[in-house]
């Protein structure tokens, strides 16, 4: 789960780190408000989105007036957001941070996420400040500095010094900046974070630091433990179909594809999109139903995949294990009459219970095409596709079929 | 002969009692030999009672002293499963199989590095994985049983129904398995490709592994290498998230590509080159496996 940018260094100042004092605004008149009570000549605007890259994408301005506040503000809030992390459709500002100015000297960058290989967390820290760490690790990965953290001691002192003396903190701001980071781990550790980023961490022409940015993410399996994390969440920077997935338990992801596709676990989902993509077509999601679907969660899944304009075919992979292929074929006839299926759909089905599952498609009058494995599956929603021939599904009760 | 479970292997169910444990303990001790092989409970609350005729135990400690078990399936939710692997790891088991999804990833750290430093010699599979198969002698976890063949090619993978995929073909193809691992989908875990990939090696009943991946780390990578410089029978591979977009967890915690890393053009090309045969049509794992096979 992602938060803004105030919301982290809300949790940033619980945990001891020094930050800009600021205050979150939804309105033109607020922002302006605030910039009175913060005081002092000169105010940051920070449009408040969840993707990074906003300074770039222009959602980031220095005022030297309280008018300019208000035109910055007026210009950012409303605005659609474009960076190299929303895609090209941007993202709309809805928030605003208002900060107070702070005198730099210097930009660093602090990182924390949990390494695979070690099984640690990992503290990454850099000179270079304020730029893409990416590009930097790519360029000059000897100005990336790590330490992996003992999750039985914590983040120690000498190394927390001997980090920050690396980047380039001079020794009287030593104490202080290894204080920063071991708190930064403590926040990190403590609120089950999945990336704390500070990127850029200043020193100040006072010798002073601050975290004058805030990026944190929280790993999803222990938002259990923080509601208070979780009460952050801000709804309108989700996809709204990823919303409403999540609601019916479905692992659900919007791509940019024609072909929906259904599948039952994560890597089978994955390699049903390749297949896709295989045989020349390109998958407009990711949808796991998981192993537990019921008609109800089938149909639930045909309806979000559907209501993406996009979708111009679907692509149904099943391998029963657990879940019985004939539990999903009623789920899918279900799901086509109630929606009114009017494009083509593809069904694969193996596994347990599998001549059962076919059966029940057959019988249903459904104009379902059977593929008897991924890659003629993959094949015939293609080539369903081309065809541009969709015939609605008729309305009526199932005509049964002659059987063989 | 087979990996990690055979005919020797006795179980305890940790979670025996929710609904998830009951089920897969049903259908696991109904799979060939389960019925010699489930042999305890755990669940301090209903210790001394006991499932379909399986006992119950405080504490797997006391399992192991009452029954003799040598490995431990672990269904106890995402909350405690973590302090359940550790319990495990503290009775000194051979093999945990940890089968739940959705645990914390500060908890499988915390405890990973625990049996780091016990310099444990308990091996864990999982978190968030589908359990272990050696078709026709044993299974522990929640694959369909009856997909699988006896046989001698060694399965080892991240995705639960992808490797069912694999064995599918497999199956239908005539050729057996001798043991299918499923490691699991999250970023910290236990065994990893290239651990799998060391047994399967020594396993003088195994004559091939098909190694399933997917986005995210570098463990498909890793165990490439080591197949390079050690391995002394064919592995064929495939690598699921072609398509996959950067920055988005495609369903498993641990499926994600960050920072330009993890994609799976870069783990197939590491594969090639380390003299792995891929495919990029997940259709045909089975028929890749089978042109590796001596005749």
């Amino acid at each position: 789960m992602k938060i803004h940018e105030y919301q982290g260094k809300e949790i940033f100042r619980k945990f001891g780190l020094p930050t800009p004092r600021g205050i979150a605004c939804f309105s033109v008149d607020e922002a302006v408000e605030a910039a009175k009570k913060l005081g002092g000549a000169v105010w940051v605007v920070k449009a408040q989105i969840h993707a990074g890259g906003r300074g770039k994408g222009g959602g980031v301005k220095l005022a030297k007036s309280l008018d300019e506040v208000r035109d910055l503000s007026k210009k950012i809030l409303g605005m659609n957001l474009v960076t190299h992390q929303t895609g090209a459709q941007g993202q709309k500002v809805r928030r605003l941070l208002i900060e107070e100015g702070a005198d730099i000297a210097k930009e660093l960058y602090i990182g924390m996420v949990v390494d695979r290989g070690t099984q640690r967390v990992v503290l990454m820290a850099s000179s270079e400040g304020g730029m893409d760490i990416e590009a930097v690790a790519a360029q000059t990965p000897e100005k990336i500095h790590k330490v992996f953290v003992d999750p039985a001691s914590g983040l120690k002192d000498e190394e927390a010094r001997g980090v920050a003396k690396k980047i380039g903190i001079p020794d009287s701001a030593l104490p202080e900046a290894a204080e920063l980071l071991q708190n930064l781990y403590k926040c990190f550790w403590e609120m089950d974070a999945s990336l704390a980023e500070i990127n850029p961490l200043v020193l100040t022409r006072s010798n002073k630091v601050v975290a004058l940015d805030s990026k944190l993410n929280f790993d999803d399996n222990a938002l259990f433990r923080h509601p208070d994390v979780v009460a952050m969440r801000d709804l309108d920077e989700e996809d709204p179909l990823e919303i409403e997935a999540s609601k019916h338990e479905l692992n659900y992801i919007s791509l940019d594809g024609q072909i929906g596709c259904m599948v039952n676990g994560a890597g089978l989902a994955m390699a049903t999109m390749d297949t896709i993509k295989l045989f020349g077509g390109s998958p407009a999601n990711f949808l796991d139903v998981g192993g537990g679907a019921t008609a109800e969660r089938v149909t639930a899944a045909f309806k979000i995949m559907l209501s993406n304009p996009k979708v111009k075919a679907i692509l149904v992979n099943i391998f029963g294990g657990i879940m019985k292929c004939d539990t999903i074929a009623a789920g899918v006839v279900a799901a086509a009459r109630e929606v009114k299926l009017a494009v083509p759909l593809v069904v694969r089905m193996k596994g347990t219970n599998e001549d059962l599952g076919k059966k029940i498609l057959k019988e249903s009058g459904l104009p379902i095409i059977s593929a008897d494995n991924m890659a003629d599956a993959g094949k015939k929603v293609v080539a369903a596709i081309k065809k541009k021939k969709s015939k609605p599904v008729k309305k009526k009760k199932p005509v049964k079929r002659k059987k063989k | 002969m087979s990996i990690l479970i055979g005919k020797n292997t006795r179980v305890v169910t940790q979670g025996i009692t929710g609904k998830t444990g009951m089920f897969h303990t049903q259908t696991s001790r109904a799979y060939a030999g389960g019925k010699q092989a489930f042999v305890a409970g755990v669940n301090p609350k209903k210790a001394g009672e006991n499932f379909e005729g399986i006992p119950i135990f405080g504490s797997v400690a006391e399992a192991k002293q009452k029954t003799g078990v040598n490995t431990s399936v672990i269904y106890v939710p995402p909350p405690f499963a973590a302090a359940a692997i550790w319990e495990a790891v503290e009775a000194d088991l051979d093999l945990v199989i940890c089968i739940t999804e959705g645990i914390p990833v500060r908890d499988m750290v915390e405890v990973r590095d625990r049996m780091r430093k016990r310099k444990s010699r308990t091996l864990l599979v999982g978190p968030n994985c589908p359990g272990v198969i050696t078709p026709g002698v044993i299974k522990i976890g929640i694959m369909p049983g009856h997909i699988h063949k006896k046989g001698r090619v060694g399965v080892v993978s991240r995705s639960g129904t992808l490797t069912y995929e694999a064995v599918g073909q497999l199956t239908e193809l005539g050729i057996g398995q001798s043991s299918a691992v499923g490691i699991g989908g999250d970023p910290v875990n236990g065994l990893k490709h290239v651990d799998v990939m060391k047994l399967f090696n020594e396993d003088p009943e195994t004559d091939a592994v098909i190694m399933i991946g997917e986005i995210g780390g570098s463990d498909e990578e890793d165990a490439a290498r080591w197949v390079k410089a050690n391995m002394k029978k064919p592995v064929v591979g495939f690598i699921a998230g072609v398509t996959a977009p950067p920055g988005k967890r495609m369903g498993h915690a641990g499926a994600i590509i960050s920072g330009g890393k993890g994609t799976a053009q870069e783990k197939l090309a590491v594969m090639e080159s380390c003299g792995i045969k891929v495919t990029k049509n997940p259709a045909e794992m089975g028929r890749l496996l089978k042109s590796v096979l001596k005749k």
